[in-house]
This record gives C-alpha cells, sequence and structure tokens, in this order.
C-alpha cells in the first residue's frame, strides 16, 4: 500500500512517456502455507507472540504435539496437528499453520455492531481496532474459521492482524521471517496463488499426492491465507479446515433483511400510534361520579 | 365497604398492588435500558445512544446483567398475573371487535376482565419473547463456552436475539402508547396505584363489577 506514494502518474513539463505509468501494480497481499513442507516446529508460533508482545502462559496437554486446542485471544498462531492415517494404513503426521485467514468477504466484519471495530485494507487485511472493539463477540458467531477470541481481562476480542504494523512498512509477517523450511512465503495474491498452483501440481506429478491442491475457499471471497494441501479433498482433516466456509446464512438475514425490515416496522409502529392519536386521540372516561376526580396523574 | 381493600375510602379503586407496582417498574426500566442498548447494537444509525449510556462496551457489558434483572421480573409477574391472563370465553368476542377498541368506540365493546384480551397477549408476548430473548442472550453472552462443533448455535442465537427484540419492540410501543397518551388514567394505575370507579367501570368492567359483588358479601 505505502508504494501508491511514491507511483508517479503524471509529471510536469516533461517530455516523453511518464516512467512506470500505467503499471499495474497489486497491493492484494497473501500468505501462502505450505503444509507438505511444514515440520511443525512452532517458529512461527514463538514469531508471533515476540512480535506481538504477549508472554507465553499455561496451557492444556492434548496428547499431541499441539500447543493447545485451539488459538487463544493472546495466542495467534497456532500449527494445529492431526496424526492421520491414511488408506494403506500408513501414517502422516498433518500439521496446519492455523490464524486468521483475512477472508476478501470477512465474516467478522459483517457482524460486528461496532462502528470502525473492524476494518479492511486494501492490501486485503483484515484488522481490530480494538479501541472501538466493544466486546460483544458478533465477530466470533460470523467468522467461519473459529479465529477470533475474546479476552476475559480486555472484555474485548483479539485476533492475527497479519502483522499489519510490519506490513505496512514493508515488512513480511513475523511467522513467515521466522520460519526456518520456507513453506511460509509471503507476497501478492496472484504470486503466492501462482507459487502454490505450481506446488501442487509438482505434488500431483511427482510425489503420488493425486488429490494434492490449493485451498483458497471462493465461499469468502478467497482469502488472504492459502494452502497447499496434499489432500485438497478432505481440508477437514487438517485440524478442521472447513470444507465450504461462508459468512452464516442467519448473520447475513439479520444485517440486511431484518434490519430493513426491523427498521421499516419501528418507523411504522411509532408514526402509526402517533398518527393514532391524531385520528382518534385518547380513550377519556366520563366522570359521573362527584366523589372521583377523573385522571390520573 | 370500609374495609374493602380495593374499593379505597377515598372513592377510588386500587388497581395495582405496591408490589405489582414495584415489579411493573423493575421490567419497565431494565426493558428501557435493554431497548435503548439493544438499538444502539441493532443499527449503525443508532450506534449514539451507546455513547450516551457509557460507550460501547459498558452497554455491552451491562446489556445482560439488565436482561437478568428484567428476566426475574418477568418471572415474577407470571407468579403474580399468570393466572388472571388465562383465555376468557369473551376474549373471542372482544378481538372480533378491536375495531371499535381502535376507534374509541369502548361502548360497542364486551366487557373485559382485570386484564383485557390486549393486556394479556402483551404479557404472554413478553414472556414468550423473554424466554427466548434470554436463551439466545445467553449464548451471545458467553460466545466463548460455545464449543466450535455447536458453533451454529451462534448464528441461530444472533438472528434469534434479532427477531424477539423487534416482537417485543412492536409490544413496546403499543404499550407505552396506550399507557400514557391514549388510556388517560392508566400510568396514574401504575404510579400511583389507583383508579376511579368510572375508570374501572368503563375499561374494566367485569373486574370492577366482581369487586362491588365481592364487597356486599363481605359485608
Amino acid at each position: 500500500m505505502s508504494q501508491a506514494a511514491t507511483e508517479i502518474v503524471r509529471i510536469s513539463g516533461h517530455s516523453g512517456t511518464v516512467p512506470g505509468a500505467g503499471l499495474n501494480r497489486e497491493y492484494q497481499v497473501c500468505k501462502l502455507v505450505d503444509t507438505t513442507t511444514c515440520i511443525g516446529c512452532k517458529a512461527c508460533e514463538v514469531a508471533c507472540l515476540e512480535w506481538n508482545g504477549y508472554t507465553f502462559t499455561q496451557t492444556t496437554f492434548d496428547n499431541s504435539y499441539q500447543t493447545m486446542p485451539e488459538t487463544a485471544w493472546n495466542y495467534w498462531n497456532l500449527i494445529k496437528f492431526n496424526e492421520h492415517e491414511r488408506e494403506d494404513g500408513s501414517m502422516m503426521l498433518l500439521m496446519r499453520k492455523d490464524q486468521c485467514m483475512h477472508c476478501a468477504d470477512p465474516g467478522c466484519l459483517a457482524a460486528c455492531p461496532a462502528d470502525a471495530a473492524i476494518v479492511q485494507y486494501a492490501n486485503g487485511i483484515v484488522d481490530f481496532q480494538e479501541a472501538n472493539c466493544i466486546g460483544c463477540g458478533y465477530c466470533m458467531s460470523g467468522c467461519p474459521f473459529n479465529i477470533p477470541k475474546f479476552s476475559p481481562k480486555a472484555r474485548k476480542v483479539f485476533k492475527c492482524t497479519l502483522c499489519n504494523d510490519r506490513v505496512s512498512e514493508g515488512l513480511e509477517p513475523a511467522c513467515i521471517k521466522a520460519c526456518p523450511t520456507g513453506c511460509l512465503h509471503f507476497g501478492t495474491k496472484s504470486e503466492m496463488k501462482e507459487l502454490a498452483e505450481t506446488r501442487a501440481t509438482q505434488l500431483r506429478d511427482n510425489s503420488g499426492f493425486r488429490d494434492a491442491g490449493v485451498y483458497d475457499p471462493p465461499g469468502v471471497g478467497g482469502t488472504g491465507v492459502i494452502y497447499v494441501l496434499h489432500d485438497a479433498k478432505h481440508p477437514e482433516l487438517y485440524g478442521g479446515l472447513p470444507r465450504d466456509p461462508h459468512i452464516p446464512t442467519l448473520v447475513k438475514l439479520w444485517k440486511t433483511p431484518l434490519r430493513w425490515l426491523g427498521n421499516f416496522g419501528i418507523l411504522f409502529g411509532a408514526v402509526g400510534v402517533f398518527v393514532h392519536y391524531l385520528r382518534f386521540g385518547p380513550k377519556v372516561v366520563k366522570e359521573d361520579e362527584s366523589k372521583s376526580t377523573g385522571e390520573g396523574l | 365497604m370500609n374495609h374493602d381493600p380495593y374499593l379505597l375510602p377515598n372513592g377510588r379503586v386500587l388497581r395495582y398492588s405496591f408490589r405489582e407496582r414495584l415489579i411493573h417498574w423493575m421490567a419497565g426500566l431494565s426493558y428501557l435500558y435493554l431497548l435503548l442498548s439493544g438499538l444502539a447494537f441493532w443499527t449503525p444509525w443508532l450506534f449514539w445512544i451507546a455513547i450516551v449510556l457509557g460507550g460501547g462496551t459498558v452497554a455491552r457489558e451491562l446489556h445482560p446483567w439488565f436482561g437478568i434483572v428484567f428476566m426475574i421480573a418477568v418471572v415474577l409477574m407470571y407468579g403474580m398475573w399468570g393466572h388472571q391472563m388465562g383465555k376468557s370465553p369473551s376474549d373471542k368476542a372482544w378481538w372480533a371487535s378491536i375495531g371499535h377498541y381502535i376507534r374509541n368506540e369502548d361502548d360497542k365493546m364486551p366487557s373485559a376482565d382485570r386484564f383485557n384480551p390486549g393486556q394479556k397477549l402483551l404479557f404472554w408476548g413478553f414472556l414468550v419473547n423473554g424466554v427466548l430473548l434470554l436463551l439466545s442472550g445467553l449464548v451471545l453472552w458467553l460466545p466463548q463456552y460455545i464449543p466450535w462443533n455447536l458453533h451454529l448455535v451462534r448464528p441461530i442465537a444472533v438472528f434469534l436475539h434479532a427477531v424477539c427484540f423487534l416482537f417485543t419492540v412492536a409490544l413496546f410501543i403499543i404499550h407505552v402508547y396506550m399507557g400514557t397518551a391514549m388510556e388517560r388514567g392508566a400510568f396514574g394505575s401504575v404510579i400511583r396505584g389507583d383508579v376511579s370507579r368510572a375508570w374501572a367501570d368503563h375499561h374494566h368492567h367485569s373486574w370492577y363489577q366482581q369487586l362491588l359483588r365481592n364487597s356486599t358479601t363481605r359485608k
């Protein structure tokens, strides 16, 4: 995004063409996670904690290599481990780095009722603005990936920022920088998509993973984090990656048709009783008993 | 009729006891907070209400607690009024002549008991919607305790909470309009508790006649 400030479109008193004009620069950033080369070292988890200033806290042992059952408000990056038995009886340890997917069509943002608590930048990063967050947790109901987490202490919701603070300075996210195997890549969406497809083809053609493919779910308009999976037909195997994620229909119904219907109904009701009063007036009881004094208040 | 608990010595009729008034306002004022904070979360156009209520975070924090207060009041109301809110044979005729009621042609209305069928609708409407709001509200209050394999419950709660909210708003608008502007004397009855005899006879004829009969038998 910051490159836009140095991109020249017109030059005064200049003969000839404008260098770089008409250049089609892509701002959409993307993180590529190649699960096939992840070794589960958790360097990304540590880098995430370090950069974002959280300290490691007590966790739950789940009889697996996984650090904790799911991401937490102060633990945004978690490798999910699954001991998967294949059809031929052999074992595979599937490891997937779980974090915010930075959906093009974010369910958290759709569900959020607080003004400017969630923003989506032109580079695709979906970021929570904790100063504006009211802690209602509606984002947790709108997210199909179980990412936003409530902090009981701060009474607000937190999640991965895709290191927005680093990316805006031209740096790669902390997790990418820490990865020792190169299974994590960072670049523009089209670059990452191309790299991912190349890798998937390689897996299909040379490594015997017939169903290898790229996870970039269209249900949420594509994501700012994409995966290469050995078995793209069964994304659930990778720590419960949803097969066809989308914004919950009821959240969409609530935000658009129901809200308009409701606003109309409330206005109709308020205007309706006012018009009724103008037309018919109050119900006044004639006091024929001289003892009682009529009106109640 | 000197010591009759309902026919007061000053010639007025006790419509709502202190306990009834207190519980009514416990529900009324907590609902008002719920309504205002709820409207703030309902549409961005009204989010400014949250600022007035102490900011979005405070309003979000207090909203569920007011919900608990409201539901306690609703349960108390059920214990207090539930047995008087049953269907009575004349209800059908009352609804059939609702047009007269709306046009203030009250002389053409079948006589009402202590609570007329409209008030019964209000009572049951708030009770049923209140229970649904409580259930969905609990999910929205503490979504982090809904396990992920039950996460479909969360959007259901979001939607149900909004739908039930709208039903209560409809009931609330009519209730407040009738209780303040439309039915003169009604607001006083829920503040001070008493109404005039003519009011009692006019709006709740059957109830008033029953009070008179009880009073004579008591003598």
